[in-house]
């Protein structure tokens, strides 16, 4: 691994963070913008404002109408798109490396300079419905958006799509006071990662984003998730099967002994839960757990979808394996484990998207960033031990469970949900 | 940046793409095995087969494989198409030697009974699994409406009959026929010590016996239909839209996959002008796929089922002005610059460039380098674009519609054949 790679870092004056990690050795950069404007912060009656604004700001910016905004990209070799998170409405994409500060001059314009034009507001309303209705026929990704709302219950387990009445309702003017309130630039973070020149690359950065105007940070009410348990009826070949528990965020000091037993579990072939589910019992195609981060709360996700005759006795494995868990990891496993992890740091090296991502990640859950090489120290100081005694302190409990099919299922016995409110 | 190669005794061939200043490296074995090798009675063996390669070879148990792809670090799995059945692994160039040895032995898998029962359930969760989400197997349906008797007819996953009656025999025959060293080629890119890989593969697959595995490669015909299929459950309408297009021999297909970008591209292609951006579909896209003897356009659309007659008319009107008035030099330039950019960018990783080296090895016994390809693709003009136009019909296709839809374009809806209970072992 390249030791001692630099990784910059510049805070505007309007607090607008740039990152840059050159990665000499490649011909692309890519790169994020993160603007704070995700559906956490829309009113409760316009819920899917974030996602219609993000539509509508990429319909004609700064000098270009939304045609030749599509062709500018197009010429550039932009490999761009957007999305709406919870916390952030992203843009980002790679670009072969001569072609990175067109591609930034543009989504400049985007988030700055956006024409929101009032003639394309209902092609705009009518795609964001369509992914409403996209969404219902995603059976796994309903799971997660119900697994999400239980965990995290409003605003931060919202859908980021929305819903359809309130999708329906919203105006014109609503879209531009949410650019106006909440594209700004305290709480932005732009990351790039690949071929750059950093001095360059701040000064065009600067050119483009010093003189974004800063806005007062809106407060968040927050509201639990009134119920540990949901099932959906829905007449399909498969029940669906969503479980979720407490872990520590990826700002916790625990974080990666958190990780690594959600590997024992979930990464590889030899993992428990491929291992238990799949391979021994035959019981699942898919089967699968992962940490989730929010910047103040973590959380396991796991699923499985397996046909309905045999949903029962899946729940029960899983639950089963949450349970062995909490009794310790085995040293091969994590000798596994690790070789993976770290095989998986030497390949970001490979891929300007990759680290323009987790760099931007890092600065919004840490504000710093981990470099590759302090991740493989990281990994090489988490043990047996450290994992086990992580997993004494925190044995997965609190569990909420969604599943989508003809039947609801019965938690095992003994097992206690999550406490509501 | 060089490209090597060797063939055993045996026919089995190695090629691989070798840069010494990449990170990692693959290893990848293709394998000319695919549903179009099938019959009806062992429908789904390719894929089903590809599934018992993991599960233990005469040195390995399945809890041995699994393992050592983890202890490698490896980002490991395998896939079958129509055409072939590929095997990979990205991993550290350190791990060379294991990864050689574990994929190579996987070729050679034993087939236990009590592991082939244990996996037959695992196909038909897979199977289950498919039957829930979209487009619902429109694109199977379509694929076997538009073959209708020829090889590629044949799904890939097989059906709840095919894979619940298979045996393990079926599949033992199967596999003495298709896995013989001549119709493997073993591929490698990234940071490859080439003369280690061949000795390596030379003692281990040295001893295997060759023999023919010969495929029938006829010309399909075109094919003009639309079935309605009625899914109440689904809130989307799907369809899956095919037409003929030039085969993976032909040197046109660059052209053919230009044109397809320009018409229907997820972004600034005519589709998305017309479709997407008017939000009067959640997914309008094209892309052309090779096969061989034959190629296809592939149109698939996702909408509201009230808009979906009316826009399988704007793609028709959208076939129809390119047949008429060809593609704009502009259109032209923006397609070729997006193909060539996301070439480049995506060939950064030797885990994206195996299959590039792969699969052009495996179907033309050619090499190029990326250079080359790009190449191709600058190369191509309008005037080309008119010559595929002039020869394949886009307006003439398969079309299979899967939603709540009962009735589409005059026509009438069948009901989805429920799927058999799933077997316990």
């Amino acid at each position: 691994m390249t030791e001692n790679q630099p990784i910059y870092v510049e805070r505007f004056e309007n607090d607008l963070v740039l990152l840059a990690e050159p990665m000499d050795w490649l011909e692309s950069a890519a790169f994020a913008l993160l603007v704070p404007a995700g559906c956490n912060y829309e009113s409760p009656d316009a819920l899917g404002l974030a996602n219609l604004t993000c539509e509508m700001v990429q319909r004609g910016c700064g000098p270009r109408d939304s045609r030749q905004f599509i062709s500018d990209l197009e010429l550039l070799g932009a490999d761009a798109s957007a999305s709406v998170s919870n916390a952030h409405t992203s843009f980002g994409g790679a670009v072969p490396a001569e072609s990175l500060e067109g591609a930034l001059s543009i989504y400049a314009d985007v988030v700055r300079r956006p024409h929101l034009p009032e003639d394309q507001l209902e092609d705009a309303r009518l795609g964001c419905l369509q992914e409403i209705h996209a969404l219902e026929d995603d059976l796994p990704q309903r799971v997660f958006e119900q697994l999400r709302q239980l965990r995290y219950g409003d605003p931060f387990g919202r859908s980021t799509c929305g819903q359809r009445p309130s999708v329906q309702r919203i105006g014109l003017a609503a879209i531009q006071e949410f650019v106006t309130q909440m594209y700004r630039p305290n709480g932005a973070i732009l990351s790039v990662a690949g071929k750059l020149d950093w001095p360059r690359l701040r000064q065009h950065v600067a050119r483009l984003f010093a003189d974004w105007q800063p806005r007062r940070l809106p407060a968040l009410v927050e509201t639990p998730a009134e119920t540990a348990c949901r099932h959906v009826p829905v007449d399909s070949s498969q029940t669906h099967i969503g479980i979720g528990f407490p872990s520590v965020p990826y700002s916790h000091p625990d974080y990666f002994q958190a990780r690594g037993a959600v590997g024992v579990l979930s990464d590889g072939t030899s993992s428990r839960l491929f291992t238990q589910v799949r391979e021994v019992r035959g019981l699942a195609y898919a089967v699968y757990a992962a940490c989730h981060s929010l910047r103040d709360r973590g959380s396991v996700f796991c699923y499985a979808g397996t046909v309905n005759e045999r949903a029962q006795e899946t729940l029960e494995v899983l639950i089963a394996e949450f349970q062995n868990l909490a009794r310790g990891i085995q040293p091969d496993e994590l000798l596994r484990l690790k070789a993976k992890l770290k095989s998986g740091l030497v390949m970001q090296q490979e891929s300007s998207s990759s680290r323009s991502g987790s760099i931007a990640a890092d600065w919004y859950h840490l504000g710093r960033i981990y470099s590759l090489d302090e991740l493989g120290r990281i990994i090489d100081q988490v043990t047996c031990t450290s994992i086990n005694r992580y997993l004494a302190e925190h044995p997965p409990s609190d569990f909420v469970l969604v599943t989508l099919g003809p039947q609801a299922l019965e938690m095992p016995l003994g097992v206690s949900p999550a406490h509501p409110g | 940046m060089e490209f090597r190669q060797h063939t055993l005794d045996n026919g089995l061939e190695i090629v691989a793409e070798c840069t010494p200043r990449a990170y990692s490296m693959a290893l990848g074995i293709f394998v000319q095995a695919g549903s179009r090798d099938e019959t009806e009675e062992n429908n789904g063996v390719s894929h089903f087969l590809e599934h018992m390669a993991f599960k233990g070879t005469a040195q390995r148990t399945a809890a041995d494989v699994n393992r050592e792809l983890d202890e490698i670090g490896s980002m490991s799995n395998a896939y079958t198409t129509e055409e072939q059945t590929v095997y990979f692994a990205n991993f550290l160039p350190e791990y060379q030697d294991q990864a050689t040895a574990l994929l190579s032995d996987m070729m050679r898998p034993v087939l236990r009974q009590e592991d082939f029962d244990v996996e037959k359930q695992v196909i038909l969760e897979e199977i289950a699994k498919y039957d829930d989400q979209p487009p619902y197997g429109a694109h199977d349906k379509c694929m076997t409406a538009h073959f209708q008797s020829h090889p590629l007819a044949r799904i890939v996953l097989g059906t709840v009959a095919s894979v619940g009656g298979l045996t393990r025999q079926q599949m033992l025959d199967y596999f003495h026929q298709r896995y013989r060293p001549g119709n493997l080629v073993v591929a490698a890119t990234g940071h490859v010590d080439f003369d280690r890989l061949v000795r390596q593969v030379e003692r281990q697959c040295g001893d295997w016996q060759p023999g023919p595995a010969p495929r029938e490669t006829p010309p399909a015909a075109a094919h003009h239909s639309l079935d309605l299929v009625y899914k109440p459950a689904a809130t989307q309408q799907y369809v899956v839209q095919l037409a003929a297009a030039p085969d993976l021999n032909d040197d046109r297909r660059y052209a053919a996959r230009v044109l397809a970008t320009v018409l229907g591209d997820d972004s600034g292609s005519r589709m998305f002008w017309e479709l997407i951006d008017t939000g009067r579909a959640d997914c309008a896209a094209m892309g052309a796929y090779e096969f061989q003897g034959t190629g296809l356009f592939m149109t698939y659309l996702s909408c509201l089922p009230e808009d979906a007659a009316e826009n399988l008319k704007h793609l028709d009107r959208i076939f129809q002005h390119a047949h008429r008035d060809g593609v704009t030099q502009d259109e032209l330039d923006r397609a070729k610059s997006k193909i060539v950019s996301h070439l480049v960018l995506q060939s950064e990783r030797p885990g994206n460039r195996l299959f590039a080296v792969g699969n052009n090895w495996m179907q033309r016994r050619e090499y190029r380098t990326l250079r080359q390809t790009l190449d191709r693709y600058r190369a191509v003009t309008c005037d080309d674009l008119r010559a595929i136009l002039a020869d394949y019909r886009l307006d003439v296709h398969t079309t299979v519609a899967i939603g709540p839809l009962k009735r589409l374009a005059g026509c009438e809806a069948r009901p989805l054949p429920p799927t058999d209970p799933v077997r316990q072992p």
